[in-house]
């Protein structure tokens, strides 16, 4: 077990700390199988600030938790787990973003937004997924080996991809993927790293107002539309919004195709596999998702209600993380987790997207994108291959959301 | 057997029309629409795993 924390009254917490570090790359952190065996609900203090949260580990239990009605998202109530350090005066300006919303402001929002990513509107916005895919790898091929795939395609594709739906202007492309980038460079100062986010709230703020008035064929004039008579958001919430989609489906999927693309070249044989038998591709991301499980601790809840959870009592006001990393490599719904398999019949049972009324809204694009850019580059670029020992590759292991720095291949 | 569904309760995953097309649709405002009530016994296991990974609980298979 970790060392106990020390929390700000000076007494030491008797509980392990969170997070755990992952040892291996494409597996769970080592402590998780022990918790999940012996003490599937259990307590661990928050390695930012010493505080106590409930960590919940097995994958019927994250399901129950994610699924009750008597846990809330809202990061504001007490008892909220936060993993980053935010004092109480920040909080209070926080604007809440849909996903830390419950209902009904949750509801209604959701509801606007769910015709945006069915699976037919995902479907529609295939071909242009792949025009943006196909552009960067040209892009990357001229250019020629080595390269960071991370800079060059993981991160470029999702971003297009987010432009294309809120219908960012094409002339404005450059400037907002330099924003969006900037928020995923660990290597800026705070300064840079403050001066990107605020010029980037600027700009979607000027965005909205546009669309408000010049309204396009993208997500943000269809909300501003029906919301003329659903009334469930202000300007604010739309640019808050706006900025939620730019976040939450960036980071994750940029991290998603680095990852997969690693777990490829490290598993030969997988990568030979897809190649001969193209079907096998929507199975084989199920599982990459679920054995990577990037947003571990993306679901932090706070009990509203005493809840009981595997015969123990979760009082109202307790912080719990209900861990899908965890869920994800139970042995008793996932045999042999710490192996990749294509073929695995329950693959998609994975809680990688969460579960319950927040589960990711953008999951079927997602998956698009990631099918897109794997297949792509399968086809296109036969020799890829990592242009540097795997032992050197770093590893974001104290972000909320897991993933490589960098990628540096060649072909 | 025999499904019903709960569209308030539905979030719009669409997991249930990507596991089980022949029996699961989303219509325009991306909710759950059931095409097949009562369908067949081969369809049984994708409309249990559609049940399954509903994220939002809003499918039942009775009988």
């Amino acid at each position: 077990m970790t060392q106990s924390a020390e929390p700000a009254d000076g007494t030491a917490s008797p509980y392990p700390q969170f997070p755990m570090r992952r040892t291996c790359p494409f597996s769970e952190p080592g402590e998780y199988a022990g918790l999940r065996a012996d003490e599937p609900v259990s307590r661990a203090s928050l390695k930012v600030n010493g505080k106590p949260t409930w960590l919940v580990t097995r994958h019927e239990h994250v399901k129950q938790v994610l699924g009750d009605p008597r846990v809330s998202s809202n990061l504001k109530r007490p008892g909220y787990p936060h993993q980053f350090h935010i004092s109480e005066e920040m909080l209070a300006h926080v604007r809440l973003m849909m996903l830390s919303m419950d209902p009904p402001d949750h509801t209604a929002q959701r509801r606007m937004l769910i015709p945006e990513f069915t699976a037919r509107r995902t479907k529609e916005m295939r071909p242009r997924i792949q025009e943006i895919v196909d552009e960067r790898i040209d892009a990357m091929l001229a250019a020629g080996g080595p390269v960071d795939l991370v800079q060059a395609l993981a991160l470029p594709v999702p971003s297009l991809t987010i432009c294309e739906l809120l219908g960012v202007p094409y002339g404005d492309h450059a400037q907002f993927e330099e924003w969006s980038a900037a928020l995923m460079n660990h290597d800026l100062t705070p300064e840079e790293y403050g001066a990107a986010v605020q010029a980037l709230d600027m700009y979607l703020d000027k965005l909205v107002t546009l669309k408000e008035t010049e309204p396009g064929d993208d997500l943000i004039s269809r909300f501003l539309e029906k919301n003329r008579t659903e009334q469930a958001a202000d300007h604010v919430d739309v640019v808050t919004m706006a900025r939620m989609m730019l976040v939450g489906g960036h980071e994750t999927t940029a991290n998603m195709i680095a990852l997969g693309v690693l777990a490829l070249l490290e598993h030969p044989e997988h990568m030979a596999e897809l190649r001969s038998d193209d079907t096998l591709l929507p199975n084989a991301i199920e599982e990459l998702l679920r054995v990577f499980s990037i947003s571990d601790s993306g679901t932090a809840r706070v009990a509203v209600e005493d809840i009981e959870v595997g015969g123990v009592t979760i009082r109202a006001g307790e912080g719990i993380l209900a861990l899908n990393n965890a869920a994800d490599h139970d042995e008793t719904v996932f045999a042999d987790p710490g192996t990749l398999d294509f073929h695995r019949k329950e693959a998609r049972s994975h809680l990688a997207f969460g579960y319950g009324i927040h589960q990711c809204m953008g999951a079927n694009l997602a998956r698009a994108e990631l099918e897109i850019v794997y297949s792509t580059l399968l086809r296109r670029v036969p020799g890829l291959r990592l242009a540097v020992p795997a032992e050197e590759l770093r590893y974001k292991d104290d972000a909320m959301v897991y993933g490589v720095y960098e990628l540096p291949v060649t072909w | 057997m025999r499904v019903t569904t709960d569209r308030d309760r539905c979030v719009g995953s669409g997991q249930c029309a990507m596991q089980s097309p022949e029996v699961f649709d989303q219509d325009d405002d991306g909710l759950v629409v059931v095409l097949q009530e009562k369908p067949g016994a081969e369809l049984l296991e994708d409309v249990h795993r559609a049940a399954d990974l509903c994220p939002s609980q809003s499918i039942r298979v009775t009988g």
